[in-house]
């Protein structure tokens, strides 16, 4: 059985394409079978994030319009076999597809796929329509900051209102230091406020900017972010994982304390 | 009371609990403009039948007042009378 699941926020900036990135490749690195498609039509950055920019020769659209058929517009993701991307169209505009259309779209790729993830775009307009249309179950994300906690609270009233009922929370960018001092919002807070199930906390990581930078998703690699998202995807697929003690990669002192956990275990 | 003031200081992460406590409530209350206007016709119609009111200056919004369990939201109507009948 097929899961399509899509990836939304509302506010723009918080890690939608980031963890869509990192948890479809996730998924792949667990053996499913997964499909991201970018359905931010006319600013798309999915193929980018995934360093797969250059590979792409048709593009959603063309498969709405009939310009191609869907198999030739998937890319394949050479390190990993089971890894697939449908890219968004640049030179168009969100109205260039329907939520019918993406409908019927998804439902061809539910027969070859086990996890098909819907990269939202911002805002609350055509293109959320359309990401959500086809969407079993959403994975809203957001950060610890009174401006995205309300986009995603209005997400999440609006996913309800289109029947998508199982909606899952990540917290992201968190930093631990600021929340041990009071000033900002701790993950129970944040969940506590939107009154939804937590899937996944990502601790603030400049190694996400890295692996950007790079276009290869950190999913799996030893570094608090890489982390977070390999447990969020074995969630995703049903795991029951326990969640991150953050303070792991909080102030020095834990620092030292892991290291010298780590050793230990080493011995 | 320098010491006092730091260990009741509310901290900004309280802060912003707080606001988005509000700010959510009035949010997800928030009617669309077409239930709020036929509220407000069924009230002036209602309270109508018993007083002359001034149907211009008639106001109705969503807000939220403090209750047992926190804040909840409240329907806040402004109605200014221009004559209570006798006959009612």
């Amino acid at each position: 059985m097929s899961q399509v699941i899509v990836v939304t926020s509302g506010k723009g900036g918080v890690g939608k394409t980031t963890s869509t990135a990192n948890i479809g490749t996730g998924l792949a690195k667990l053996g499913y079978k997964a499909v991201l498609i970018d359905t931010d039509i006319g600013l798309r950055n999915l193929d980018v994030v995934m360093g797969l920019e250059n590979r792409i020769v048709y593009n959603l659209v063309d498969v709405v319009e009939g310009n191609c058929r869907l198999r030739q517009a998937l890319i394949k993701d050479k390190r990993y076999p089971s890894l697939y991307l449908l890219p968004s169209a640049q030179t168009r505009d969100k109205s260039a597809v329907s939520p019918q259309q993406m409908r019927k779209l998804v439902s061809e790729l539910r027969e070859d796929f086990d996890f098909i993830l819907l990269d939202c775009p911002a805002g609350i307009e055509q293109g959320f329509k359309n990401a959500i249309a086809a969407a079993d179950r959403a994975i809203v994300v957001t950060t610890p900051e009174v401006s995205a906690i309300r986009d995603a609270d209005r997400i999440i009233g609006l996913l309800a209102a289109n029947e998508v009922e199982d909606i899952s929370l990540i917290v992201n960018r968190v930093r631990i230091d600021m929340v041990r001092r009071g000033d900002m919002m701790s993950v129970e807070d944040v969940a506590s406020l939107l009154a939804v199930d937590l899937i996944g906390v990502v601790p603030d990581d400049e190694n996400i900017v890295i692996s950007t930078n790079q276009g290869e998703p950190l999913v799996g690699s030893d570094t608090p972010a890489g982390i977070a998202y390999q447990n969020i995807s074995a969630r995703v697929s049903g795991e029951n994982v326990p969640f991150l003690d953050l303070g792991r990669f909080g102030g020095l002192f834990s620092r030292v304390v892991h290291i010298f956990r780590k050793n230990r275990e080493a011995v | 009371m320098k010491l006092l003031d730091f260990f009741k200081r509310k901290t900004s992460k309280d802060v912003a609990k707080d606001r988005l406590k509000l700010l959510l409530v009035s949010d997800r209350a928030s009617c669309s403009p077409e239930m709020m206007e036929a509220i407000k016709n069924d009230i002036i119609q209602v309270i109508s039948k018993y007083m002359v009111i001034d149907t211009e200056g008639l106001d109705i919004q969503i807000t939220t007042a403090e209750g047992e369990n926190g804040d909840t939201p409240v329907l806040f109507a402004n109605i200014p009378i221009r004559d209570i009948k006798l006959s009612a």
